[in-house]
């Protein structure tokens, strides 16, 4: 009996291997990609389809632009979306033809980084601001000045998470200039205000998810998904979007150029425009998608998320920051070696 | 002798050093098998017992292949990395100083003086060529990369082992006629074994943990247990591959008391 | 050319381990080595011009807001932290190894790899799981802190997590093999009647054990310093979890030039003096071992 179920097993193993009708591989960020999105593709398309995990966009980028990678679908945020465009890495998939194309939301067509939607389409986009245990401060939380000019009873338990990026537009709007600024007399202010604000900080890390669920950190910069995912699991965890300007990102989809198969490749694209698929990828890791209607298809809880749905006042806060010029990168990178030497 | 009371072996507090080292290297272990039949979603929040992520993991074949991608690269850059550190080691250790001989040591001693990132970038570029060129994408890119940085590893113990080896006993067997050959199987190789083993063992081990070299050094679909985690590192790490480990964990420990068991009788 | 034959022999023994280290080590080592002279790309990569700048960054400073020049002292602070940890990681191990290692040697024979293999199991479990499981232990409502405060040493959690000293207990752990199994290769092959000769010649325990077991397992010794000293030194993941990121060590600093800094030549620049450090060290090895040699002749 054993013998022929495994036999079966196998054969029928066999036989999905040889009716596949191609593979597609997809290159997205770690613990990102809903399992049963892929499952579902593979079922309607009949191909086989393998993830493999970059754990940033500098890893991601470094490996597409050596070759030999055997990828054919990147997830790129959307800052680093123009420097692949910029080194003839990226395919025009036909984009705007594609029969969901419609299902993007107006504001994510005509995008800075990727306008009428040539290369990429929307995977999600999230906000970067802090998260905070209101049972150890219960003051205004939709600040910068929580971890820039941290409260007393936050002192020694916050966290910054390590993008220097982000880190350095937060503290630079915080300043009062713009991301990716190059005015010196304010970076200089930047460097000290960061130099004197470390002293209050616990740690420099990742993986708040975790460590603000079980108190280890009481507030953090930190992503609004891995808020949310974080107050699921503990109550007293709330998101704050800094008035003085928080960060808006977003991971878009896009087919490489050496890519092997195309044309799964554009199927996949297409079928991720799909509301009912979009809510999938969602439903997973907590961030909103940029499809219309996708909302329909999710989980209550998060339809009306505070980490979710921004508050209308603190919209106009909100800045999509680009790669910054490089005289900027370096000035950025210099003031982030003094901080942490 | 060894009934005396006196033992000439016996350092006073070694015994109770060791002993101690030996319970806090497994408080970490402990905690980790622990924390796999946490019923939380996440790795620090104990959520009571359950067995969920056994199942999760038993489920997801992402990590389990994975998990047989590790060992099979680790497998195989052990046995490669211990071959050429014995030839390497023999042929460096017990002769007369040579021409070449302080080079041939700094090669080999080369991946551990360059941290993991950097050899992980210049193998990317270094590889990346060779796979536009040939079109080759396999498994053996980590394997040789992998072997590579184990070679010191397991190059070291064998000629720490080698450097004090007594002549006498291959001098004698040459003396009887011996071939070098036989000389090396029937006398040399027993006496070596224990350091090939240690070297074997660290190689292993190294090429397990390695998780930034093989980030960089991967082809689509080449995710290992520990590259696996990396990309979990910036959202949220998920008790399944603590589930994952303690299943390695208790296969291994059941392999080598199994091994044990039967060497013994054979004794 | 007319080369003796025991170089020769010793030449052919090491070939294939060249060979293969020549792929996999010494010819990516090159390009790095090449990238130190080459201006940094744009976002990530060199574009190739020739200049030294990278290597004018690693030492000074050019401040950035007033354009004067410094020693580059944020440089300085990493590179010295770096080699603090490290060499304090390896007494550690040593301090801890050397018993460990002795007490297995001095086992019956059968059931010293019984021994060994209890050493080796945790380290079959991945490091990043391991770091995540001290991690567990050290953090303020962890093992450690929670059986104190039940001991009642102490009567508020102790921050280890996200200190040095965190970083110091990482590494120490994760190391702590390599220091302990060539210790074991070279006790192992002790000859126990040199200790039974001095007892006789009325030898205190110390003056054993630095007389003449210290000396004579030095190869083992030195061999079990350096494989934790040199990975220790560009150590990545242990200061990266347990550290808490706030303070860098320099496998942290080159990564941040690779990644987020985009600045590879400098990235290649401050690898290739980390490499000088550690060929020193391991050039004062060679020193060392070969010295011994002599003397067993």
């Amino acid at each position: 009996m054993k013998i022929l179920l495994t036999g079966t097993a196998l054969t029928m193993a066999l036989a999905g291997l040889a009716q596949a009708e191609g593979s597609l591989n997809i290159y997205n960020w770690g613990n990102y990609t809903n399992p049963e999105l892929i499952e579902k593709f593979e079922e309607e398309y009949d191909v086989d389809v393998t993830i493999t995990d970059f754990d940033s966009n500098t890893t991601a980028l470094s490996k597409i632009e050596a070759g030999g990678h055997g990828f054919d679908i990147v997830v790129p945020t959307h800052s680093y979306v123009q420097i692949y465009v910029g080194k003839d890495l990226l395919m025009k998939p036909g984009i705007p033809e594609m029969e969901n194309y419609g299902n993007i939301s107006e504001v994510w067509k005509n995008v800075d980084w990727d306008p009428g939607r040539e290369y990429t389409v929307p995977w999600q986009w999230g906000t970067t601001g802090v998260a905070v245990n209101k049972t150890a401060y219960d003051g205004d939380i939709n600040t910068s000045a929580i971890w820039l000019d941290t409260p007393e009873e936050l002192k020694g338990k916050v966290n910054v998470v390590p993008e220097m990026q982000d880190i350095m537009n937060l503290s630079v709007m915080y300043m009062g200039g713009e991301p990716c600024t190059n005015d010196k007399e304010l970076l200089r202010q930047v460097r000290d205000k960061l130099v004197e604000a470390k002293s209050d900080w616990m740690s420099m890390d990742y993986g708040m998810t975790e460590k603000m669920s079980n108190g280890d950190v009481m507030a953090s910069v930190n992503w609004n998904g891995s808020t949310f995912r974080a107050r699921l699991n503990n109550p007293d965890v709330a998101y704050g979007y800094p008035k003085e300007g928080y960060i808006v990102w977003m991971d878009n989809v896009a087919v490489l150029k050496d890519a092997q198969n195309v044309e799964n490749a554009k199927l996949f694209v297409n079928f991720i425009m799909d509301p009912e698929n979009a809510a999938l990828i969602s439903s997973f890791a907590r961030y909103a998608n940029g499809i219309d209607g996708s909302e329909e298809y999710m989980p209550d809880e998060m339809k009306s998320a505070p980490e979710i749905v921004v508050p209308e006042e603190l919209k106009a806060a909100g800045k999509f920051t680009s790669s910054c010029p490089k005289e900027v990168q370096d000035l950025y990178t210099a003031i982030w070696t003094d901080l942490q030497k | 002798m060894r009934d005396r009371k006196f033992s000439i072996t016996r350092m006073p507090g070694f015994a109770t050093v060791a002993i101690a080292a030996f319970v806090l290297l497994y408080v970490p272990i402990v905690t980790m098998v622990i924390y796999s039949f946490n019923a939380s979603d996440s790795v620090a929040l104990w959520g009571g017992f359950s067995l969920r992520w056994y199942a999760i993991a038993w489920e997801n074949e992402f990590v389990q292949q994975a998990t047989i991608r590790s060992l099979v690269i680790a497998v195989s850059a052990a046995l490669i990395a211990s071959v050429l550190a014995t030839l390497a080691a023999l042929g460096t250790t017990r002769r007369p100083s040579f021409k070449g001989q302080t080079l041939i040591y700094v090669m080999i001693n080369q991946p551990l003086m360059v941290p993991e990132i950097v050899t992980a970038v210049a193998l990317l570029i270094f590889f990346a060529g060779i796979k536009v060129a040939t079109g080759y994408t396999g498994l053996l890119y980590l394997i040789i990369a992998h072997a590579a940085f184990c070679v010191p590893f397991a190059y070291l113990p064998i000629r720490a082992r080698l450097e004090g080896m007594d002549l006498t006993l291959e001098r004698a067997a040459a003396d009887l006629y011996a071939t070098p050959f036989q000389t090396f199987r029937r006398v040399t190789l027993p006496l070596l074994a224990p350091g090939i083993a240690a070297g074997a063992m660290l190689s292993f081990v190294i090429s397990l943990d390695d998780v930034i070299i093989t980030e960089f050094v991967k082809s689509a679909g080449q995710d290992t247990l520990p590259t696996y985690m990396l990309g979990q590192l910036r959202r949220a790490v998920t008790p399944e591959v603590n589930a994952i480990s303690t299943a390695l964990l208790v296969l291994t420990v059941l392999l080598l008391t199994a091994f044990f068991l039967l060497t013994r009788k054979r004794d | 050319m007319a080369m003796p034959k025991h170089a020769r022999d010793g030449w052919l023994l090491s070939i294939p381990a060249l060979i293969l280290l020549a792929f996999g080590a010494a010819g990516p080592l090159l390009i790095v080595f090449i990238y130190a002279f080459l201006e940094p790309g744009d976002f990530s990569g060199v574009v190739w011009n020739f200049t030294t700048e990278a290597w004018f960054r690693v030492f000074f400073e050019r401040d950035i807001f007033d354009g004067t020049v410094s020693m580059a002292d944020a440089h300085l602070t990493i590179f010295w932290r770096s080699v603090k940890l490290s060499l304090l990681t390896t007494l550690i191990t040593f301090l801890i190894g050397f018993p460990m290692a002795w007490f297995i040697a001095t086992q019956p024979p059968n059931r010293r790899p019984a021994w060994l293999f209890l050493i080796t199991i945790p380290f079959w479990t991945n490091l990043l799981i391991r770091t995540f499981a001290i991690l567990e232990v050290l953090r303020n409502q962890g093992l450690l802190n929670s059986f104190l405060l039940w001991l009642g040493v102490i009567d508020q959690p102790l921050q280890i997590l996200y200190t040095d000293n965190a970083v110091l207990i990482g590494m120490a752990y994760v190391y702590l093999p390599l220091m302990v199994l060539p210790l074991f290769a070279a006790i192992d092959r002790f000859d126990f009647r040199l200790i039974e000769a001095s007892y006789d010649l009325y030898a205190s325990r110390w003056q054993v054990l630095r007389r003449i077991i210290l000396p004579i397992t030095r190869p083992g010794i030195v061999a079990g310093s350096i494989l934790v000293f040199v990975p220790s030194l560009g150590a990545y993941v242990t200061p990266r979890i347990l550290g808490g990121g706030k303070n860098m060590m320099v496998g942290n600093f080159i990564e941040l030039q690779f990644g987020q800094g985009r600045n590879w030549p400098l990235g290649a620049a401050l690898s290739m003096l980390l490499l000088v450090i550690v060929l020193v060290a391991l050039l004062a090895y060679v020193r060392v071992t070969s010295g011994s040699e002599r003397r067993d002749a």
